[in-house]
């Protein structure tokens, strides 16, 4: 049951805290989600140059970067996703517990980029995975991976725990375990998950 | 460094008929290159890295060019016998007449081999080899026993041009995956068809764009069609 915002505040002003188990869980989670150190292009650069003195992402509770997907909450796909490395970048996040989320990091990562119409590049990592938040630029400044990071912490806020929308680990029916594309003669098969990524409308 | 047609004639005295070729670059950098004969390629590599005084101890790249199959047209003059009236007299006149002609020139893969010296400070030599076609015959001696860092570049070569390099010691793809039968640097390579989302199309990928769409309506159109049945 939310509490009314005005009750909240006003009470809050006399020494009285209230909250719900929904507010103090989403708070617990996104105020330490760790993600998983790993980087694949120029673009880590600029995700390892945030997390240092100058952008400091620790301020946001983001600091320990874990060396196992194991341990980590948040896949920052951080620069371009060949053919050859998607596979294993599909089987990273299959290795994550939930709750995990993914930052698609950089034009390389969201759409293949400069090489999108190379025969090695994956046009989008969200093509197998579901991506919660998509930073363009190349590659994007550390304030715009502070921003991203931001938003993550927002939605996370916001997912219920029961009914329509909450997160995938307290959905019972939800896909847990997302298939790994196959290394083909040509192509990655299949060249996308139909599941998670179907053709965008192009609005012109 | 000597010229390279000194360095041919330092070639061609050390390995008898190594049939080394000089390929003349007509640009401002006049950076000549020798061709060398495939069956001779190691013996000449080793007498180029060994000689006393050319010492090309140092293999800075390999890298591959493909030469596709061409059409070649030209206009060839011929002169040929053509039965005519002349004032009502039929004669036989020789007409030269100029006739186009095509044929197909037979396409290969190249090898090029940049070499310097450190030792002597000079380079750099550029070596080429070529393959007899494209398709089945693309074997080339690997230059890798003589120098090391040809290793990884030859199998890049291998694995992008399809050249197979003969006494590689570990001949396998390095960029692409095992089971990748494609040769992507080459110039018929076609990628996959993997054109539904081209929110920014022109030029070549509008058109695979449109191809792939039109391809995806007539798979619907055909499938309604099976349906309706």
């Amino acid at each position: 049951m939310a509490v009314d915002e005005q009750l909240k505040s006003e009470m809050a002003r006399q020494g009285i805290v209230v909250t719900s188990l929904q507010e103090l869980y989403n708070w617990g989670r996104r105020s330490s989600v760790w993600p998983m150190n790993f980087g694949l292009a120029c673009c880590a650069i600029e995700m390892i140059a945030t997390t240092m003195a100058r952008w400091d992402m620790a301020r946001f509770g983001a600091e320990v970067f874990r060396p196992s997907p194991r341990q980590a909450d948040l896949l920052i796909v951080s620069g371009t996703v060949t053919k050859k490395m998607a596979p294993q970048v599909v089987r990273l996040y299959n290795q994550m517990p939930e709750p995990r989320y993914v930052i698609a990091m950089g034009a390389c990562a969201i759409s293949g980029g400069p090489f999108k119409q190379g025969y090695n590049v994956l046009k989008g990592i969200d093509r197998y995975i579901p991506v919660d938040v998509h930073i363009p630029g190349c590659p994007p400044r550390p304030e715009a991976l502070l921003q991203a990071f931001i938003e993550l912490q927002k939605k996370i806020d916001a997912q219920p725990l029961t009914g329509e929308g909450r997160p995938r680990f307290l959905d019972v029916d939800a896909q847990g375990e997302f298939p790994v594309p196959e290394p083909g003669e040509h192509d990655l098969e299949p060249t996308s998950n139909k599941g998670v990524w179907t053709v965008p409308v192009v609005i012109k | 460094m000597k010229t390279v047609e000194e360095i041919k004639a330092a070639i061609e005295a050390a390995v008898p008929g190594a049939g080394v070729e000089v390929v003349h670059n007509p640009g401002p950098s006049g950076q000549h290159s020798l061709r060398l004969d495939p069956s001779h390629a190691v013996e000449v590599a080793k007498f180029l890295r060994s000689d006393a005084e050319l010492a090309f101890d140092f293999l800075s790249n390999v890298t591959g060019v493909d030469w596709p199959d061409r059409e070649v047209t030209e206009k060839v003059r011929v002169t040929r016998p053509v039965t005519r009236t002349v004032d009502g007299v039929e004669q036989t006149v020789e007409e030269t007449v100029e006739e186009t002609r095509k044929h197909v020139e037979r396409g290969c893969l190249e090898v090029v081999f940049h070499l310097f010296s450190i030792e002597k400070k000079h380079g750099p030599l550029v070596l080429r080899m070529r393959t007899v076609n494209r398709t089945d015959q693309v074997e080339l001696p690997s230059l890798t026993p003589v120098w090391r860092s040809a290793e990884f570049q030859e199998r890049e070569i291998f694995d992008l041009y399809g050249v197979v390099f003969k006494g590689h010691p570990d001949l396998r793809r390095i960029l692409m995956w095992e089971g990748f039968k494609d040769h992507p640097m080459r110039r018929d390579y076609v990628e996959p068809d993997d054109f539904d989302y081209e929110p920014t199309a022109h030029d070549e990928v509008l058109a695979r764009a449109k191809a792939h769409q039109a391809a995806l309506q007539a798979a619907a159109v055909g499938h309604e069609g099976t349906g309706a049945d």
